[in-house]
């Protein structure tokens, strides 16, 4: 194998007493579905900020396809293929779905132009595959601001699909969406990965959908990796079992 | 045809046919083209989410240079002293929008207030560079070669402003739909977002920030040599304030905005001066009122089409 897709040394990273980042040594390896799971506060989000450059850490090192990204900007590291999606959708509000999409299609060329149409300035089949991969190509005139929150979750997740990332972070992908539509949300997010080969890490809490989509499980606990293994194995663990499933 | 074109034409129209029963109405007709086009620039702000009170510092600046260019090559064209004055907006925009440009909201809004005044109080200091508070006179140019009377030399001053507004509101509107302008909107939503999708939001708005002070440059060139006289008013607060109430009176939706704010205001300052002496603003004053009730979004919003978009301080009624 080569080398990891994702490797973080020793990251250390602490809010005044509360210690989020505690060591934190990991790697991830092309290919796979990582299920990020643990309590709110147990650092989960400060870890992808930490990566996609958002945070800097106090200590310890991030590299991304065998560079170190540790100290460069959200804009840089997107721009290398280390790409997010929100737990809150991000979105351009006054923006209709499609333009979203575009603007997001625009930075993959970091090229601001001054003349050429927005419209007509990024590949139109990019847009139009990536809304239909998360089915929102009938919503494409709709303003981003007016679609029910499971559309807006995909629209960002179309976002950063349509930037090619090699590595895709998706902050809690089912959040705020109803239980009855968590499986068809997935179901549909998979297959856009698949689709694309994109190697994926999604923070999630439901087990069972953990279970279903993720073919390796981190469980973090105060700030640290407490188990890391096959979602069978993790979730078996007794520490998960008591900390974070709440059993 | 849309409204807002049709609104372009009657103001074409209104500017070129209106001296011709009113010889007198040419000089406030310039001035208001003028202040139309440095609303225009401004406007590229607004549509950022910033809005910048101290953008008069690019029109005294541009000014201030074309009235040392013209007194010391007076045979220098008017055609390049407006585009001199450009130049000048535009440097100024480069240097004065690499460290403005990392700020937001009203410290954007304050940091272009300070700077603006600081031009101001230099030139009143350095009298015997710049006149003092007296300000520089300068001579009528050529215009396209030619030495032309005061009256002629209004007229093709008009007719050159008019197609300038033209030209400068169609390049707005293209650059607005551009890949930059649309970022520039986007900036306004979600500055976060933006980054994570590869684009900077510091040359966003470091490009939109240097056209709109080209724009307010060339403004400040129109003034200079159609009033034969620079003064630092022209870099007071006050005016900065002014153009920004030209630009949110108009609004920003459409180019056409910039100019039927100028307009108005303009039409306010002449017949509220008149008959009204020493009490314009307040006339000024009730009218903005009136706007926020009732266009919010200004005038040039009541032509287009009612927007689903609902804005912050627009409920959506029953």
């Amino acid at each position: 194998m080569s080398t990891p897709l994702l490797q973080t040394t020793d990251l250390q990273l602490a809010f005044g007493a509360v210690v989020v980042a505690d060591h934190i040594n990991f790697s991830l390896a092309r290919g796979e579905r990582l299920a990020v799971i643990g309590q709110n506060g147990a650092g989960k989000t400060t870890f992808i900020n930490i990566c996609t450059g958002l945070i800097r850490p106090q200590g310890g090192s991030v590299h991304f396809d065998g560079e170190d990204v540790t100290r460069l900007s959200p804009r840089v590291i997107a721009s290398r293929g280390m790409v997010r999606s929100f737990q809150l959708p991000q979105l351009f509000s006054e923006h209709t779905v499609r333009d979203c999409v575009r603007l997001a299609a625009a930075g993959k060329s970091g090229r601001l132009g001054l003349w050429t149409p927005l419209a007509q300035a990024v590949s139109k089949d990019a847009v139009d595959s990536v809304l239909e991969m998360v089915g929102l190509a009938a919503r494409g005139d709709a303003l981003s601001a007016a679609l029910p929150e499971g559309q807006r979750k995909l629209l960002d997740i179309a976002m950063a699909l349509v930037l090619e990332p090699k590595l895709l972070i998706l902050d809690e992908p089912t959040s705020g969406v109803s239980t009855d539509e968590k499986h068809g949300l997935m179901a549909t997010i998979m297959r856009a990965l698949d689709a694309q080969k994109v190697t994926a890490i999604f923070v999630e809490h439901d087990v069972d959908i953990v279970s279903q989509y993720a073919t390796r499980v981190a469980a973090w606990i105060a700030g640290r990796i407490a188990a890391d293994g096959t979602p069978e194995q993790v979730l078996a663990d007794l520490e998960v079992r008591k900390n974070v499933i709440g059993e | 045809m849309t409204k807002p074109k049709i609104a372009v034409i009657a103001l074409v129209l209104l500017a070129l046919l209106l001296p011709l029963a009113l010889p007198w109405i040419k000089t406030p007709l310039i001035l208001g083209t003028a202040f139309g086009i440095a609303a225009l620039g401004i406007s590229i702000l607004i549509v950022s989410g910033q809005i910048s009170f101290g953008h008069a510092l690019f029109v005294c600046g541009s000014g201030y240079a074309v009235a040392f260019a013209a007194r010391q090559w007076p045979d220098l064209d008017s055609v390049l002293l407006l585009a001199l004055g450009a130049g000048v907006g535009a440097l100024l925009g480069v240097v004065v929008g690499s460290f403005v440009v990392r700020y937001r909201g009203i410290f954007f809004g304050m940091l272009n207030l300070a700077l603006s005044m600081v031009l101001f109080a230099a030139l009143g200091k350095f009298f015997t560079l710049t006149g003092g508070t007296d300000g520089l006179r300068l001579e009528r140019s050529p215009f396209f070669g030619l030495t032309m009377a005061r009256d002629q030399y209004e007229s093709v001053l008009l007719v050159t402003c008019v197609v300038l507004a033209l030209l400068l509101g169609w390049l707005v509107q293209r650059y607005l739909r551009s890949v930059a302008g649309q970022a520039l909107a986007a900036l306004k939503s979600n500055e976060t977002r933006l980054e994570y999708v590869g684009i900077s939001a510091y040359q966003t708005l470091w490009i939109g920030y240097i056209m709109s002070a080209a724009l307010c440059g060339l403004s400040g060139a129109m003034f200079a040599i159609a009033q034969g006289l620079v003064t630092p008013e022209m870099g007071y607060w006050v005016r900065s304030g002014e153009i920004v109430f030209v630009a949110i009176l108009g609004g920003v939706g459409h180019p056409v905005g910039a100019f039927i704010g100028a307009g108005i205001f303009e039409f306010v300052k002449l017949f509220a001066a008149a008959y009204l002496t020493g009490a314009w603003q307040m006339v000024l004053g009730f009218v903005l009122i009136g706007m926020v009730f009732l266009a919010p979004r200004g005038v040039s919003a009541l032509l287009e089409p009612r927007s689903s978009l609902p804005i912050d301080n627009e409920q959506e009624r029953p």
